[in-house]
């Protein structure tokens, strides 16, 4: 599973930081980042809940 | 200025500071969401309400229709109703959240890596500290008001060590901040309060300027902006904005977390008993019980789901509404504190977003671990009445609660 954040709809909640921060970062601006380029299987569950929590849904899978 | 009249027709006469709706405003938004999605008011100023979270997410996006130049839940009609100020006055309004891009874009800037997650997880050892010495207050009384003995206490605490000045004024910032969010319907109050933070900023600013220390303050007077220094009129509401932003929300957070705790025993004991799941528990909390609404202001005349809006016309950006949707979450009016899909707005929406919600769910997190660690069995006090603030912030402002 590859992620990616998109910087035009993140705005900082940081729900992917704190569900996932195996896989997430969020900068001093508040701008989240994928830190790994594949997301190991044991994460995936993760992954997938840090994908439905975002408010902006700013997550994207963009490959499984 | 207060407006009490009854209200006899919610989707087109609402009134937030009404008393049902303070005291259950679920079931008023429940009501109105499937006949009046978007109420109207002519009272204090012609205002909007939207209640459904595709609407006020919408509306939170679209910063070119919907300024937040006027945040003010409460007084609506701030031109009408000016505070005189003799002294310091805020003619930049309370950067970032009162403005819009390009002085929204570089103020949030300044603020934001106050409340990074890196710095906020250094916040914890003095917020823990904090919770313990007021929990060792109280604790052996086998009661206590939840809100004014606890919730009250944290927030204005942690804020204050953010901003480098001394927390022994904690309870006079608490009133300031009360007088400018909770009291504003009455002029007095809002220019005691208004009066008070700013000759109190201003005077703690001139000292920092003499000898800059490593806090906010100080970051802000010496802060670089393209070259510049910021306008000393932009840092004091910046200074003003923090605090304010900063106190009155996240100890209702705090308190309406504390009540639901003591009314629903189950939740509470599985919290006590499954600490891993406070996180997912917080997140559920600050869906159910969002403090906060804020308004914004139609920039031009525009019909948006079929409202004719004009120019001038408030908008109430109701968060907590939007947070209990029955379209946007399973059976919203349940408070499911292992909810695995939760895409809550307390936090707004959009280029707002609170830049201090990494530090309001530390804050809520800690206390709520601190007071189930020492009183983990605990209930409202029978027959003691509870009070609640809302408007512009929802929660409870007297809570009184037995343990044991």
């Amino acid at each position: 599973m590859k992620l990616r954040v998109d910087p035009d709809k993140c705005q900082g909640h940081a729900r992917c930081y704190g569900l996932a921060p195996e896989i997430f970062d969020v900068d001093d601006y508040g701008q989240a980042s994928v830190i790994v380029d594949e997301v190991p299987p044991e994460l995936e569950e993760k992954a997938r809940l840090a994908v439905a929590n975002c408010p902006e849904y700013a997550i994207e899978i963009v490959a499984e | 200025m207060t407006h009490t009249a009854p209200v006899r027709d919610w989707a087109t006469d609402f009134d937030v500071m009404d008393p049902d709706y303070l005291r259950d405003p679920f079931s008023i938004w429940d009501q109105l969401r499937s006949a009046c999605p978007i109420p109207h008011t002519d009272r204090r100023k012609s205002s909007w309400m939207p209640l459904r979270y595709e609407d006020v997410t919408a509306i939170a996006h679209d910063v070119v229709h919907f300024s937040s130049a006027k945040v003010g839940v409460i007084p609506a009609d701030e031109d009408a109703d000016p505070v005189e100020l003799e002294g310091p006055n805020l003619e930049y309004g309370l950067p970032p959240i009162s403005s819009d891009p390009p002085l929204h874009t570089w103020t949030r800037r300044l603020l934001l890596p106050w409340f990074s997650h890196k710095r906020v997880e250094s916040y914890v050892p003095l917020t823990r500290e904090l919770c313990r010495r007021l929990l060792d207050g109280f604790a052996g009384a086998g009661r206590a008001d939840a809100a004014g003995d606890y919730a009250q206490q944290i927030p204005v605490r942690v804020i204050a060590h953010i901003l480098g000045v001394s927390s022994d004024l904690s309870d006079t910032f608490t009133g300031w901040v009360r007088d400018v969010l909770e009291f504003a319907d009455d002029t007095e109050r809002r220019r005691h309060g208004t009066e008070g933070l700013l000759n109190y900023f201003v005077s703690e600013l001139e000292q920092r300027r003499a000898n800059p220390g490593d806090d906010l303050l100080s970051a802000l007077l010496t802060a670089d902006v393209d070259g510049e220094h910021v306008d000393d009129g932009i840092v004091l509401g910046m200074a003003a904005l923090v605090l304010i932003a900063g106190v009155d929300t996240t100890w209702s957070a705090i308190g309406s977390s504390l009540w639901h705790l003591a009314t629903h025993p189950e939740d509470r004991k599985r919290l006590a008993a499954e600490p891993e799941l406070m996180p997912t528990a917080i997140e559920e909390l600050l869906r159910a019980y969002s403090p906060v609404t804020m308004a914004r202001e139609v920039t031009e005349d525009i019909v948006y789901a079929g409202c004719p809006m004009r120019a001038g016309d408030k908008v109430l950006m109701n968060f907590p509404a939007a947070n209990r949707d029955p379209e946007a979450f399973d059976h919203p009016e349940e408070v499911r504190l292992d909810r695995a899909h939760n895409r809550h707005i307390a936090f707004g929406s959009g280029i707002h977003r609170c830049a201090g919600s990494n530090l309001a769910r530390m804050e809520l997190q800690v206390a709520l671990e601190e007071w189930l660690a020492r009183v983990p069995d605990f209930s409202l006090a029978q027959g003691e009445e509870i009070t609640w603030a809302g408007g512009q912030v929802r929660g409870p402002r007297v809570l009184p609660v037995v343990f044991g």
